[in-house]
């Protein structure tokens, strides 16, 4: 076949596309990741029984903003990172900014305490269970942003890997806090971050797998 | 070169809201940009560049709707060249892949000087790739994009429901490209 003829044949017919499609795939999988995350922590965990007290105290919303947050800048990272040559480079800083605030918040209050408190403040009393319900909760968001990023076409797939998989974690994060009594900011500092950087991990491995395209 | 970003550009979008001649344009400068491209990088390997040009074509049409009106066009057409390339570098042999330039974004000025046209046959037949897919892909494809009826004629004809036949060339051509790779 000559190129001439390739060419007339992918541009005869209906070629028309809707710009928006892109964006769209990417906001119903953040959506459904969130409406998973949301409905598996209520059957599973449930919400803290103490809520309907917890909604007055700042670090409830603090703890639930935060992640809110990191999933709008993920998902202005993983917009870009989803087409060919995106790049996304203030999105990854606003996550970096982000992370560097609520590190650099627990360093001083972990400073100004005293040293005996200091280990508790970290450890809380739920660390584990943080830690893997955040991870578990994220896999059904990590899924649906993978799908939705098979339909695009990145070039740079650990990259991506790793914004679909922040976009996943972040969400569990925040339907988790809904759950979690615990209220130290080192204790977020430490399982809230990791809890979210384990999808993050994973999709960068499992990226370069599964996002190749034609 | 900025006259090469503007035009493209807007020949893809008036493409993407519907205009077949704007696409023709479009497919058609891209695939000039694309020959020099691939030409300069595969000096050892003439033969390859055709193909090379032809794999990019449809991925560009497959991935037309990955591209974001507001960021330059010219990035994203030669992310996609490069992706290609590299493909099909590692294909052949894991070393050859080595040498290419990973991150030379280059809208250049390639696409004045080459002066040949889209005549040129590539060594891999696409019709032959085509004829072998799956009746509901074939058949919408051949109806709809090889003898140019619309979709409600084609329809009638394949004996197949509208959407049935919209999808099939939409499935179709993404399958098409999957046996490309597969091919080489």
């Amino acid at each position: 076949m000559k190129t001439d003829a390739l060419i007339s044949m992918l541009a005869s017919g209906p070629v028309a596309v809707d710009p928006r499609s892109a964006s769209h795939r990417l906001m119903w999988a953040a959506a459904a990741g969130f409406g998973m995350a949301l409905v598996a922590m209520l059957a599973l965990l449930g919400p803290r029984p103490d809520i309907a007290a917890a909604v007055k105290l700042p670090m409830f919303w603090l703890k639930l903003a935060f992640p809110l947050a990191l999933a709008v800048a993920a998902c202005a990272a993983v917009s870009p990172m989803a087409r060919p040559g995106g790049r996304a480079g203030a999105a990854w800083l606003a996550i970096g900014a982000m992370l560097g605030l609520v590190w650099l918040m627990s360093a001083v209050l972990l400073a100004a305490a005293p040293a005996g408190a200091r280990a508790a403040m970290v450890e809380g009393g739920t660390a584990r269970a943080c830690l893997t319900s955040i991870a578990m909760l994220s896999l059904p968001g990590l899924a649906a942003m993978f799908i939705a990023l098979r339909g695009l076409a990145p070039t740079r797939p650990v990259a991506a890997g790793i914004a679909a998989g922040a976009v996943a974690g972040s969400i569990a994060a925040a339907v988790y806090a809904l759950h979690c009594t615990e209220m130290a900011i080192p204790f977020f500092a430490a399982w809230y971050v990791s809890g979210m950087a384990l999808p993050a991990l994973l999709g960068a491995v499992v990226g370069p797998r599964l996002l190749r395209w034609t | 070169m900025n006259l090469v970003e503007d035009e493209l550009r807007r020949l893809l979008l008036l493409a993407r809201a519907g205009d077949n001649k704007a696409y023709v344009g479009f497919l058609t400068r891209s695939s000039v940009a694309l020959r020099a491209y691939f030409r300069r990088r595969l000096a050892a390997f003439p033969d390859d560049v055709e193909d090379l040009v032809q794999e990019t074509l449809l991925a560009l049409h497959n991935q037309r709707h990955t591209y974001r009106a507001t960021d330059r066009l010219t990035p994203w057409l030669y992310a996609i060249a490069r992706y290609k390339l590299v493909d099909s570098l590692r294909a052949h042999s894991p070393r050859r892949a080595v040498e290419v330039p990973i991150d030379d974004d280059e809208p250049d000025g390639g696409m004045l000087v080459d002066t040949d046209s889209g005549a040129a046959e590539a060594r891999r037949d696409l019709l032959k790739l085509l004829s072998a897919l799956p009746d509901r892909y074939r058949l919408p494809i051949a109806l709809v994009k090889l003898e140019g009826l619309s979709v409600a004629e084609a329809a009638q004809k394949a004996g197949m429901s509208e959407s049935a036949v919209k999808v099939g060339v939409h499935r179709g051509l993404k399958l098409l490209a999957a046996k490309v790779r597969e091919s080489r």
